[in-house]
């Protein structure tokens, strides 16, 4: 009996050990990030934020570009990306004929499971050169007219830059945000639905009035999920980004993110102080991240809370 | 137009919108894969799997970046396999309630969708700036990093599954909780946590990021986990970004390889959840 305890409590100290484990992983990763990052901290301080030089010959770095780069493809992927998984989650809960739900989902999903290397080789030889020859000449051609917002499409369309890299961010985080909607929208219960179709409600305005409302805060934690994947992706944005360090006006230029300049830079970076301001870099991005996915996690837990009831 | 037309015409554009949403999700999925298979399938043979990487302008194939991608993923899935096992099984056996699991809990989801560059960067500091050198181990490492988070989740999903009146009968047969675990709660949700490494072990085949800057590349054959070692995706991203055309060529064989294993991968784990499924 005694030894049985015994074994008992190594087993449960066993896992809990483990179980801690993983909780310290995250305050490792922060804390290794930072005293990588303290040099380029030391050396220029908040001035790093704002300031574009990036000057690896003078050794003087800002993050800027890189910060900017970052979020402006991942708004244009939430704009693009955000619809289409709402339609393809409507489609999936209430239009879609329920022997197809299972195989049209898992489809939707293997595109959540294709590396995100394949998408940069698909978007640098196929997506790029498609968006060059037509969309972009026509997004100048109408939009690019407009005085004043026109700038965002002005310039060459090269094929590469900020606008190619937010659509394929938006193909990308699409069965993320999909997944996630479609869960939370089958949380409503049936006979909320029911009665609204009860008293005449179209689907649309099931849709809008019910379904929404009663999701929203898991909506919103879904959106939240796939904006923090679109903030860290990494290899398929590096593909079609086309590597600049400053900041254009215009959507059609190229430019950069956090995590393309780190891929692209980090094994050649020279000198302590490039490494350094490389690493802080990362742990901005990593700082961004942990805040979006947390705000994520948070509004999730309340719609499964609310599930529960 | 009357108000029933008018609400009928918008339900008729809201639900071909939103069928127009899906068919070009799929769309691009299949063009995703069309152009793997249309690219990669001519310039995969019998070279691609038995020559080492070559210069520009040679012959050659991608043995060495397989082969490496093959022992880095196992090595990683050996090592964030029990973790990952023994974490998800705290939090479902004895982590109900309590804040150090609804914490660990938290910050599993983060670490889950955590940029995996981020993971390769720590690794970086932690591991191969002390060691002085990239090496494979380092590569392994941030792979495993990756694991860790994926199989928890899933283990403690499955554990969860377990009918409480199998646990109660195990008890009231006079076995010690760990027993319990081991030989009943285990052995009923086997096939759910196998699924949970297949996945996890689909999501690192591809993953490059955290390679890039542990694991390296290495343009000939090497067995030496303590040294930089080819793999797959990066030689994928350094042969696509590359000017030469058989570089490329070999770039989309590669893609090819890496999509259908992990395609396939994803399948077998879905079919192993939806069988399991169905036993119960």
């Amino acid at each position: 009996m005694r030894r049985q305890q015994l074994e008992d409590m190594l087993f449960r100290g066993t896992t809990k050990l483990f179980a801690v484990g993983v909780l310290l992983l995250l305050g490792a990763i922060m804390l290794a990030l930072f005293i990588g990052a303290l040099p380029a901290i030391r050396a220029f301080g908040f001035t790093f934020l704002v300031d574009s030089t990036w000057n690896p010959v003078k050794q003087i770095f800002g993050g800027a570009p890189a910060i900017y780069g970052t979020i402006v493809t991942s708004i244009i992927a939430m704009l693009i990306g955000v619809p289409l998984a709402l339609g393809v989650a409507i489609f999936l809960t209430e239009l879609c004929p329920p022997s197809l739900r299972r195989p049209i989902g898992t489809l939707i999903e293997l595109l959540a499971a294709i590396p995100s290397i394949i998408y940069g080789i698909w978007g640098l030889f196929v997506l790029a050169p498609f968006l060059q020859s037509t969309v972009q000449p026509f997004l100048k051609a109408t939009l690019g007219e407009i005085p004043g917002f026109g700038i965002l499409f002005s310039g060459p369309p090269l094929g590469l830059g900020i606008l190619t890299a937010g659509f394929i961010l938006a193909v990308m985080v699409l069965p993320f945000i999909a997944a996630v909607t479609r869960d939370v929208f089958m949380t409503v219960p049936p006979m909320l639905r029911e009665s609204a179709y009860g008293v005449g409600c179209t689907t649309a305005e099931v849709v809008r009035n019910i379904v929404l409302p009663f999701t929203r805060v898991g909506v919103v934690g879904g959106v939240m999920l796939g904006l923090g994947r679109a903030l860290g992706e990494t290899m398929a944005v590096t593909f079609v980004i086309g590597n600049a360090h400053r900041i254009s006006p215009s959507l059609l230029a190229p430019g950069t993110t956090i995590s393309a300049s780190l891929a692209n830079e980090f094994t050649e970076a020279t000198g302590p102080l490039y490494t350094s301001s490389l690493i802080e870099l990362g742990l901005i991005l990593f700082f961004i991240t942990f805040v979006v996915l947390a705000a994520a996690k948070l509004m999730l837990l309340r719609i499964e809370r609310q599930a529960a009831k | 137009m009357t108000l029933y037309n008018r609400r009928r015409a918008r339900n008729f554009v809201i639900l071909a919108l939103s069928l127009g949403a899906t068919g070009l999700a799929l769309l691009i999925l299949f063009l995703i894969l069309g152009t793997l298979l249309a690219e990669g399938v001519p310039a995969l043979n019998l070279a691609t799997f038995t020559q080492t990487t070559p210069p520009p302008g040679s012959q050659g194939g991608l043995a060495n970046a397989i082969f490496g991608s093959v022992v880095m993923t196992i090595a990683a899935t050996l090592v964030g396999t029990p973790v990952g096992i023994l974490t998800g099984t705290f939090l479902s056996e004895y982590g109900r309630t309590g804040v150090l699991a609804e914490v660990t809990r938290f910050v599993n989801d983060i670490l889950l969708s955590a940029p995996s560059i981020a993971i390769g960067l720590f690794v970086y500091v932690a591991i191969v700036v002390p060691m002085g050198h990239f090496s494979a181990w380092a590569g392994s490492i941030a792979l495993a990093i990756i694991v860790i988070p994926v199989v928890v989740r899933t283990t403690e999903d499955m554990l969860n599954l377990v009918p409480a009146g199998l646990r109660e009968a195990a008890f009231a047969l006079g076995a010690p909780q760990w027993k319990v675990v081991v030989m009943v709660t285990y052995r009923a949700a086997i096939q759910g946590m196998l699924t949970g490494v297949m996945l996890a072990v689909a999501r690192i085949a591809g993953e490059t990021a955290p390679l890039l800057f542990t694991a390296l590349n290495n343009q000939f054959g090497s067995t030496n986990m303590n040294a930089p070692m080819a793999n797959l995706p990066v030689v994928i991203f350094q042969f696509a970004m590359s000017p030469y055309a058989d570089w490329q060529r070999l770039a989309w064989g590669g893609a090819l390889l890496i999509t259908f294993t992990i395609l396939i991968l994803n399948i077998i784990a879905r079919m192993l959840a939806s069988w399991s499924g169905d036993t119960k």
